[in-house]
């Protein structure tokens, strides 16, 4: 953390989706105790966004829309504020998904959420440890990842896959069962990782870290 | 075994250190029915984080019992500290009850009880928290017809539910995970119930949690590659430190069986 900035006014959103205890709890190993709140207020004047998610894509939204905050988010984003959505929170930023029907996103980030396509060998859905690595086409340098190997593991729990428009948006790639899906997505400050790194052990808590000595 | 490719192996299977909790201690029952306290649930959920478990099961083994909730404060206090997945289960009935777990340090959680009575209980937890949040607990007591028959309240009562049709519902229902616990084997550390885990992930497209009866790595490595477990869950082995997070590893690993790299 930079000296002159000590302690970053971070939110996280309460938009009735998400394991809010564990999250705020890999906050507070940083030093940084967030804002729990859906009051866009408090989110306008905030200095870094989290936008949790574990849920369906529909409850997702619906709990956002339901609170006034998509135009909040969206402002935030195109402002540039550092914002990091997690699972349900990098699917949300997408411009659709298609749990339980089809549903508009945020659209932070183009691409789409899709149910993960029918692989051979492996199970849907796709729970426990597993790597997430650099694309050959991207550099970390600059990035929340930046200093991390190029390789490491994350926990994840989903059943729908991130698939941004163009791989420009593709800042980390995981295969499983065969297939390449996209576990980090950014555009600008706006991050998104599939995976969950509140619940990666000490890995995760680096990263998170990292979104804070970001701000 | 070296890991050749990162990127192209198998899957990890996973390493799950269960607590069940009754009356704020952490207990280890035996047939699920004479108890033993081991310790407090904070210090143990911490100690097994440290030793790189990949996972929790907290179960609050009389919640349903009693029809009362968990104790939201005590999982919030062991919670705390632990940054791997928890899942979270006893007493869960309501979609309030869901969200208040989430929100007190649960990642997912696990129902058996209420569902039995209720399965639609299920489709709403998952339209509201996703398959991937929702566990179904069955916990399986073999019968003189050779079939298994699930039990709820802490292996207390019968249901006359077969379990493996009930584990056909589930998963048609939409549960994310199986969390298959064999009453026969638990607390006996003689190896889990490799009959009935086979049964389950033959039929299941979704992850299987072996639980009951493991008392050494061996255990472990054979319920995974003898019967398919995705994932294998522990108590005895732990809480008794009959040998650690690392050696278990250690021992998958040289069968071929990947984990997360410590």
């Amino acid at each position: 953390m930079s000296k002159k900035k000590i302690s970053p006014n971070i939110v996280i959103v309460d938009y009735g989706v998400g394991n809010l205890h564990s999250l705020c709890q890999a906050f507070k190993h940083s030093g940084i105790v967030p804002l729990v709140t859906y009051d866009p207020e408090t989110i306008k004047r905030s200095d870094a966004v989290v936008l949790p998610g574990v849920g369906s894509f529909e409850a997702g939204m619906c709990g956002l829309k339901k609170r006034k905050l998509i135009d909040t988010i969206v402002t935030a984003s195109i402002n540039q504020k550092p914002i990091l959505g997690i699972c349900l929170g990098a699917q949300v930023m997408l411009d659709v998904g298609y749990e339980f029907g089809t549903f508009n996103g945020l659209g932070l980030i183009p691409g789409k959420v899709i149910r993960f396509p029918k692989l051979n060998s492996e199970k849907i859905p796709h729970v426990g440890w597993n790597s997430v690595y650099k694309p050959t086409h991207i550099s970390w340098k600059g990035t929340i990842l930046q200093g991390l190997k190029n390789e490491f593991e994350t926990y994840f729990v989903h059943s729908y896959v991130l698939v941004p428009s163009d791989k420009k948006y593709i800042y980390g790639l995981t295969s499983y069962g065969g297939h390449e899906f996209c576990s980090v997505i950014k555009k600008g400050n706006t991050y998104g990782c599939q995976f969950h790194p509140e619940k990666s052990g000490p890995m995760g808590l680096s990263i998170i870290d990292r979104f804070i000595k970001s701000i | 075994m070296p890991k050749k490719h990162l990127h192209d192996k198998f899957s990890n299977k996973r390493i799950i250190a269960r607590l069940d909790i009754k009356g704020g201690n952490v207990v280890k029952p035996v047939h699920t029915e004479a108890l033993r306290i081991v310790g407090k649930p904070r210090e143990r959920a911490e100690l097994y984080y440290k030793q790189g478990i990949d996972e929790i099961v907290y179960m609050d083994i009389v919640a349903s019992l009693y029809g009362r909730n968990l104790d939201f404060d005590l999982l919030r206090s062991v919670a705390e500290n632990i940054f791997v997945p928890l899942t979270v289960g006893g007493g869960i009935r309501t979609i309030k009850d869901i969200n208040e777990a989430l929100r007190s340090g649960a990642d997912k959680v696990a129902i058996n009880t209420y569902a039995i009575g209720n399965p639609n209980f299920l489709e709403k937890a998952i339209h509201e928290f996703g398959s991937q949040c929702i566990v179904l607990s069955i916990e399986a007591k073999k019968q003189a017809n050779g079939h298994w028959e699930a039990y709820t309240d802490g292996g207390r009562e019968r249901t006359g539910v077969d379990v493996v049709e009930w584990a056909r519902q589930g998963i048609k229902r939409g549960v994310g995970e199986l969390l298959i616990t064999s009453i026969d084997r638990d607390g006996t550390r003689q190896g889990y119930d490799l009959d009935l885990i086979k049964r389950i992930s033959s039929l299941s497209p979704i992850p299987v949690i072996a639980y009951g009866g493991a008392g050494k790595p061996e255990d472990m490595g054979e319920v995974i590659k003898k019967a398919r477990a995705d994932a294998v869950a522990a108590a005895s082995i732990f809480h008794y430190d009959l040998c650690s997070v690392r050696e278990i590893k250690k021992h998958l690993n040289s069968i071929g069986v990947y984990t997360r790299t410590l």
